[in-house]
């Protein structure tokens, strides 16, 4: 009889271990406390970095902004058309990406090209269409080379630069950066690697069962 | 003593045969490893591991057709890069291919690998067949 009981403890003990292993992703970037008063009370909350408004536009010619994000979980890259080192082994990651969530409508892929003066619309247009990707799940986004940039270093985290004694010249990292409902980032993976980037679609799932917490105002 | 003769005769040419044969293959094997070095280094990024291409962007390395018959032109695209349309597969290729100034000898050692990996087969390209492939180029 007490061997029973001490066995179904142990059960329950593992059951609830189990159940409380849910993931949650990490939050990125600077944090900072705020403290305001709710209901009389004096609250202190955290506030995270969040990716700040933006104007870019995709390859249809359809003005883009953070609005055009409200609620959704998106994957941003940067990119550009003629580059010929590691963004076609990035696109055919970022298409099984596209792939597992064109059906959706909550995941938006964000592709922000650094050679804007030669990406003009029509040649993201063209590209999307070569590389097979249709409707609104993936954009390809041009925009001033200094927003480009800002976004790319301040808010997402990932470093790009000119560089003309590289193939094509500049230099880029290959990073996927997962971004929340929220707008905070969640995540970046190295987007040359199949691994990861399979590793973002299970993160991606993770994200789209969490709670929207009720900071953001 | 007549049949002793063909015996050792015809057993020295089953000899030769033989080990001719195995040059040619550790040639092949040569050409062919140093090739998918070289593969991985310059040509994997774009055309895939598998050489499976993207989409309508890159071509795939899978039609052995023409390879068979470009093989020439093939040789001067690593060299030179690629500005015109080309098709393979029935669908038309027209982004640019940068090109990869490599010696003959590199050209040789991938081209060996590329036709016959993908489901290709058409045995070693050497350095010489480069050479003069290369010296055709426009």
């Amino acid at each position: 009889m007490k061997k029973l009981f001490g066995a179904m403890v142990i059960v329950l003990l593992w059951s609830a271990c189990k159940f409380n292993n849910t993931k949650t992703l990490p939050i990125y970037g600077n944090r900072q406390a705020e403290t305001k008063v709710v209901n009389g009370q004096t609250v202190t909350d955290t506030v995270y970095q969040t990716i700040p408004p933006f104007k870019f536009v995709n390859q249809y010619g359809d003005s883009i902004s953070e609005k055009n994000l409200d609620g959704k979980i998106y994957v941003a890259d940067f990119f550009f058309t003629s580059c010929p080192s590691i963004c076609p082994v990035m696109q055919r990651n970022m298409l099984n990406v596209y792939n597992a969530f064109k059906g959706g409508g909550d995941v938006k892929i964000l592709s922000y090209t650094i050679d804007p003066k030669y990406d003009s619309v029509p040649i993201l247009k063209k590209y999307a269409d070569k590389l097979g990707v249709a409707g609104n799940t993936w954009w390809f986004l041009q925009g001033k080379k200094d927003d480009t940039y800002r976004i790319a270093e301040k808010n997402y985290l990932v470093a790009v630069s000119k560089d003309s004694t590289v193939a094509g010249g500049y230099v880029h990292q290959g990073y996927f950066v997962l971004i929340d409902k929220e707008k905070r980032v969640r995540g970046s993976y190295d987007g040359t690697n199949q691994e990861q980037v399979a590793q973002l679609i299970a993160d991606i799932k993770t994200l789209q069962t969490e709670p929207v917490t009720e900071t953001t105002k | 003593m007549k049949l002793k003769v063909i015996a050792c005769i015809g057993f020295f040419l089953v000899v030769l045969i033989i080990s001719c044969q195995s040059d040619q293959e550790i040639e092949f094997k040569r050409y062919y490893s140093a090739g998918s070095l070289t593969y991985q280094i310059h040509c994997q990024n774009c055309h895939g591991v598998n050489g499976e291409g993207l989409n309508n962007l890159i071509p795939p390395l899978t039609d052995s057709v023409f390879l068979k018959t470009n093989k020439t032109v093939v040789a001067c695209f690593i060299k030179f890069g690629l500005k015109e349309k080309i098709t393979i597969s029935g669908k038309s290729f027209n982004e640019k291919m940068p090109p990869n100034d490599l010696p003959p000898i590199e050209i040789a050692n991938v081209l060996t690998y590329v036709t016959n990996s993908f489901g290709n087969k058409l045995g070693t390209i050497n350095e010489q067949q480069v050479e003069s492939y290369l010296s055709k180029c426009k």
